[in-house]
């Protein structure tokens, strides 16, 4: 066993670990941050993807299943459960997953989460090409991925506090022009309500 | 009845939870005392196991106990096939774990059960199995023909059924080969449904917690309540001693709609053990041993006029069961039967699908299940047979399809199309394309030669969906019925629980379902709680698959709804003093008609059977309402999709330049939800024309164990799409709504291949084997040239 | 799946890596970023005694300028190369292949030297370091030894690095008058290069004065098409580019596999390097 302590959505942890525990194991299994989860064993999906802190203190998007345990020995971490403010409002990230229905099933959800905010700290406003790419390490098998990249625009552009006013009509919107009943965007009708807060 | 709700793009009421990583997936049901279970695999295709010994694993740290086939053999059951399509279908038993033969890659043949995960992993490890070798039967042709090895020796044959549908026999129609026979034209083609795996995101996990006579399961599953009296049945367990509860599940797309060896292994295991147990499977395990999807030979002959008309369509199928059936795998190419002929008056059609055993892991429903295949079938024939005769492939198409005039129309198959304007849906999308423009761009590029190619695919489709009418189903002997169930509970303080059978798992039947109620009862939308999912508050109900939930069990909803307002109008007219026939619900208030004043809520009535102090005579004191729909036909959306594709004739490699969708899904409840669903279902329609196969090496090993080698599309090899809907209500029941879980997985697929092959077609290209990879693209490319 | 044990050492120095590499005998195994390493580990097609974590080792995280190269150190992620003012300004070559390397997730942990020593084929940047003419610094129980990367790369999975040697860091000349570019052909974006062609050309009066050619998953090593770069000095125009870039693949020979037939990788190597050389000129 292994001594390892490692900040966690902003609170400290000293631990003993098996050298082979994976992070993502050892913040789901010994520290209960089950919003973190597994969805392969390659590296591929992405859905285990958490913030943890580089030598420099740079908060860097990793896949927590091909990180172990004791690399993040010293590290800060931020995890989906970690990433709302201190009084449980949610990251624009989050807000904009919820807004532009960037989620069906909500399996890969943590992740491109965080990957989205990860990218988002490199690049404030991304096109859509570089959203596209720059979440090309998480999969996702409900969403087509449009709606996924309409949010991290609208993350984008709220946290710029632009309004998104510079940016170029996403593809589905042009459908929305449509002369039909309703094309299937958010009506301007429906207020964007408060989204209920889970329980502490 | 109010519509504020209904239509309106309610964000979802299940966000929250998701967001916040504040959701139980069955992964993260912990419980005092479980032990983890691992389970050891084949790694042979077909072999015998001529020796097994579990007693290393159990010297392995950690280990509390170790199992094989042949220790569990009595007790553990066989999986069940729900549909046995056919009176004489050879139905193998299939044991969770095998017992002294392994039929295909990644078959159970051991469980360890230890304190931690990794302790059961390495006991695994330590398991000596000896295999002797069988021969792995894994080509269809190969598998029927006389003298094959044989998957199952005792069975003496690979063929698992044959089932055959003939309009001239039915009375439904003509006689296709004789429309062949007199055929000006005959266009015959073999396609090919590769295997593909749904591999929904969240891996497949199970917790069983015996507790005194009660066996609690949790499972990431499509169908809790068919796993719980499949569970009674296999295991001979009474049915009120268990108790399914699917959490939230992370996806399923027919994946989970399934009862596993899994689930039994860890219920046989829990049982033994008397602790609560866990399994969840490694992304890898769940690739190879999950049921796959598809895999199907299509033989075809289309019959038709000079002048475009179809006569008669013929259609023989070979669908890969794999090495057992299924659920429901032996029903899915069934589910197609009734579709190759399409949005078209065909006259004449037979169809004859044969259900073959090989040494692969079994297939079963996957997103669409029938339907997809039929619709590619179809679609890739329209296309080659207006190049036959030189006509444009849509006007193929219009000459041959239904007019919105002649609905409802009786099929050569015998189904009532219900509703639907197939030209309203092609003429938007055409005009969201421009097709016109993309026309006249890929006539220059062939007229430059351009090294990148342009094409444009069709796609007009229709489907059924909302499964299903009880009776059909009896018809085609599947072994259940397809109705729904609700109920709505009115809580004192006029909050609203709504119980459904459905089992949703990304859907957003929590939203959806909220605002159905939200209009009819008055209340508001954040007063409805929709509960789900765990069979002691849903103790009854048929789940979530083939485009149900909202066609049936929405339905089921709203007639429950209106049992609560006939419940409560005797109340409201007793508090209001007035007779029951003066009374009207507008607004969400019971008022005397032509009196806006002074209405009686539902939440009044409420509160008033709660008290029931002062009830009319003979009143039940509650306004809770159960109901039941059986559906009286399928409901059948369509659309247009139409797929502009740029192809690399240097690297073969395809790109979508733009794809445009117009669905026709019926009435909507919420157009936010219905959007994610057409995205989503187009990305696993293109995932399967570009990218995605399920590859067996010649000793029957899956090559495509990871997800590194199962290449599931990123959003950086997708486009966006271009969305659109008409709207035909489906006229049977109040709400008009159809079913929209599959469409896009159906119709995307020939769109997308048929893009490929117009872009092609100069060079002499007419098919390409799906996926359309590059390199198939560029053979096709040398092929077509040379 | 979870890894099979390992013993754990985390050395703060490179003398004290090695010594404990000896120590722990020849199926101890080195980790840097852990990014190609994990996945076999979880998926138990390694089962390495002890892993010896460099994260540890400060020494390795210098990116710095030494006369005519840069000098990586082992522990530099992809990400670090990407952001590097001294590789955007002298080997911009390497930070254009490096954006192709895997994803933004796995870039953070990834390092540059890693993905070296991991000597898989199919891997980016052996190919960028090869026309790049690398060196890599080998430290091991007899000290230090520098070995071109044309030498370094023995075998599929398999460089000249002992199993109880460090490579601690990658020297690589500037570009100077170089311009490079990497092509990467895959089947999707997260997917391995069925191909890649890094090449880099020196122009003269518009024509290519001199050219190297590298090729990723072309043979069991990264590969040099030295016939391609032959033809291709002196080429003026797209057409010359063109018949001396379809010579890429000569005497090479690629995998034949489910992913990709050699023939269509052949085909592929000529298509990304007269495309990979077209941008150049």
């Amino acid at each position: 066993m292994t001594r390892v302590s490692m900040k966690v959505d902003g609170v400290e942890y000293e631990d003993e670990v098996e050298p082979r525990t994976l992070l993502v194991h050892h913040l789901r299994e010994h520290l209960g941050k089950v919003g973190t989860v597994v969805g392969c064993d390659t590296s591929n999906c992405g859905a285990c993807t958490v913030l943890m802190s580089d030598p420099e203190g740079r908060q860097q998007g990793v896949k927590s299943c091909s990180v172990l345990a004791v690399q993040a020995d010293g590290r800060e971490i931020t995890t989906i459960e970690g990433l709302s403010g201190p009084d449980r409002t949610l990251h624009p990230v989050q807000r904009a997953f919820h807004q532009a229905h960037g989620l069906q099933c909500g399996f890969c959800t943590p992740g491109m989460i965080m990957a989205a905010v990860d990218l988002l700290a490199e690049n404030p406003d991304p096109s859509e090409a570089e959203i596209r790419e720059g979440l090309e390490g998480n999969l996702c098998r409900c969403t087509g991925y449009q709606n996924i990249v309409r949010a991290v625009r609208e993350a984008s552009a709220e946290i710029r506090g632009s309004g998104g006013g510079a940016e170029p009509a996403p593809p589905s919107q042009r459908a929305g022009e449509a002369q039909t009943p309703d094309s299937g965007l958010p009506r301007e009708d429906v207020p964007d309500e408060t989204i209920p807060q889970p329980v502490p | 009845m109010t519509t504020t709700e209904v239509g309106s793009a309610r964000r979802r009421k299940e966000d929250a939870r998701l967001i916040t990583g504040r959701t139980t997936w069955t992964e993260n049901v912990t419980l005092p005392g479980m032990l983890h279970l691992a389970i050891l695999r084949s790694p042979m295709a077909h072999a015998r196991i001529t020796s097994i010994d579990v007693s290393p694993a159990l010297e392995t740290k950690g280990v509390v106990a170790a199992f094989s086939g042949r220790d569990v053999a009595d007790v553990q059951g066989a999986l069940p096939c729900a549909w046995p399509v056919t009176e004489d279908m050879v139905h193998p038993d299939r044991p969770p774990i095998a017992v002294d033969e392994v039929k295909f890659m990644g078959e159970a043949v051991a469980v360890v059960a230890a304190r931690s995960r990794a302790a059961a992993l390495d006991a695994v490890a330590a398991i000596d199995v000896d295999y002797e070798p069988l021969p792995a039967v894994l080509d269809m042709e190969a598998a029927l023909a006389d003298g094959a090895d044989l998957v199952h020796a005792d069975k003496g044959t690979n063929r698992g059924y044959t089932w055959v549908f003939d309009s001239g026999e039915a009375g439904t129609g003509g006689d296709a080969g004789a429309a062949i026979d007199d055929a000006e034209v005959v266009i015959r083609r073999r396609y090919v449904q590769q295997r593909l795996i749904p591999a929904f995101m969240e891996p497949r996990s199970v917790v069983v917690d015996p507790t005194g006579d009660v066996y609690s399961i949790w499972s990431a599953t499509q169908i809790p309540h068919i796993l719980r009296f499949l569970i009674a049945a296999v295991t001979g367990t009474p049915e009120h001693k268990v108790r399914v509860i699917a959490p939230d599940v992370g996806g399923g797309f027919g994946g989970k709609l399934q009862v596993t060896p899994e689930e039994l292994i860890a219920f046989v295991a829990a049982k033994r053990l008397g602790r609560p147990v866990k399994y969840t499977e490694s992304r890898s395990e769940s690739l190879v041993s999950a049921h796959h999807g598809r895999d199907v030979i299509q033989d075809l002959e289309l019959a038709a006029r000079r002048d475009g008309t179809v006569t008669g369509l013929r259609v023989k199928l070979m669908a890969n069961m794999g090495a057992y059936m299924g659920l429901v795998g032996p029903g899915v190419p069934i589910l197609g039967a009734f579709m190759y002929n399409a949005i078209y008056k065909f006259p004449a059609y037979r169809f004859e699908c044969s259900g073959v055993f090989t040494n692969t892991t079994i297939t079963d429903a996957y997103r669409g299940a029938g339907r997809p295949e039929a619709t590619y079938a179809i679609e890739r024939l329209m296309d080659e047979l207006a190049v036959e005769l030189g006509l444009d492939p849509m006007e193929v198409r219009r000459r041959n399809w239904i007019k919105a005039e002649e609905f409802p129309f009786t099929t050569v198959c015998g189904l009532q199309y219900d509703s639907g304007d197939y030209d309203k849906a092609t003429d938007r999308a055409m005009e969201l394309l421009g097709y016109a423009d993309l026309r006249k761009e890929q006539q220059a590029r062939r007229e430059s030669g351009d090294s990148v190619q342009l094409g444009i695919g069709i796609s007009t489709y229709t489907e059924m969906c909302g499964l299903a009418p009880s009776r059909v189903l009896g018809s085609l002997r599947y072994g259940a019925g397809g109705w729904e169930t609700a109920s709505v509970r009115m809580l004192p303080t006029g909050k609203v629980e709504v119980v459904t059978g459905t089992s949703p798992h990304g859907q957003g039947h929590e939203t959806a379902w909220s605002q159905i109620v939200a209009d009819q009862l008055g209340v508001p939308f954040d007063d409805v709680e929709v509960l789900h999912g765990d069979t002691r508050t849903s103790y009854k109900g048929l789940d979530t698959y083939g485009s149900r939930s909202l066609a049936v069990g929405g339905i089921a909803l709203y007639n429950a709804c209106q049992k609560v307002l006939d419940k409560a109008k005797p109340i409201a007219a007793h508090m209001l003093e007035c007779d029951p026939a003066d009374l009207e619900f507008t607004g969400g208030q019971f008022r005397v008609r032509g009196n806006p004043d002074g209405g009686k809520s539902l939440a009044d009535c409420a509160l008033a059977v709660f008290a029931a102090h002062d009830l009319p005579d003979g009143i039940e004191p509650t306004l809770d309402a159960d109901a039941v729909y059986d559906p009286v036909n399928f409901s059948f959306p369509h659309g247009t999709h139409l797929c502009a594709t740029e192809v690399d004739t240097e690297t073969g490699r395809v790109t979508i330049r733009k794809y445009v969708a117009v669905d026709d899904v019926g009435r909507v409840i919420n157009p936010l939800i219905v959007e994610g669903q057409v995205h989503g279902g187009i990305a696993q329609g293109i995932a399967q024309a570009l990218f995605e196969e399920a590859v067996y090496d010649a000793d029957g090993n899956l090559m495509t164990g990871t997800l590194v080698d199962y290449t599931l599309p990123t959003a950086a090899d997708l486009p966006s799409f271009v969305t659109d809907r008409t709207e035909s209500p489906a006229p049977d029941h109040p709400l008009g709504t159809k079913g929209v879980g599959e469409a896009g997985t159906i119709a995307s697929t020939p769109a997308v291949v048929n893009a490929i092959v117009d872009a092609l077609r100069p060079m002499g290209v007419n098919d390409i084997a799906m996926p359309c990879t590059p390199e198939r693209v560029w053979r096709a490319v040398q092929g077509g040239a040379a | 799946m979870i890894p099979p044990s390992f013993d754990y050492a985390a050395p703060t120095t490179v003398d004290e890596a090695v010594s404990t590499l000896r120590d722990a005998g020849e199926d101890a195994k080195v980790i840097a970023g852990g990014q190609s390493l994990l996945p076999l580990l979880r998926m138990r097609f390694a089962a390495p005694s002890t892993l010896v974590d460099l994260g540890g080792v400060d020494e390795l995280r210098h990116v710095r300028e030494d006369g005519d190269a840069i000098v990586i150190g082992a522990m530099v992620t992809h990400a670090r190369v990407l952001r590097d003012p001294l590789v955007k300004e002298h080997l911009p070559l390497l930070a254009q292949a490096t954006s192709t390397v895997a994803d933004r997730q796995i870039r953070h942990r990834g390092t540059f030297a890693g993905s070296l020593a991991h000597a898989d084929p199919a891997g980016d940047l052996p190919a960028v370091a090869l026309v790049l003419g690398a060196e890599m610094e080998i430290v091991g129980p007899n000290g230090r030894r520098v070995v071109p990367a044309g030498e370094f790369f023995v075998d599929y999975l398999e460089s000249v690095v002992a199993p109880d040697e460090v490579l601690v860091s990658v020297r690589v000349p500037k570009q100077g008058s170089w311009v490079g570019r990497y092509e990467k052909f895959n089947r999707v974006a997260q997917g391995w290069a069925l191909v890649g062609v890094a090449a880099m050309v020196r122009r003269e009066n518009g024509a290519v004065a001199e050219a190297r050619v590298g090729l990723t998953n072309m043979g069991s090593t990264p590969l040099r098409a030295s016939a391609a770069e032959a033809a291709l000095a002196g080429a003026d125009s797209p057409d010359a580019v063109g018949a001396a870039a379809a010579r890429a693949a000569a005497d090479t020979r690629p995998s034949d596999d489910m992913l990709a037939s050699a023939d269509y990788r052949r085909h592929l190597a000529g298509v990304l390097t007269k495309r990979a050389v077209a941008g150049l000129v």
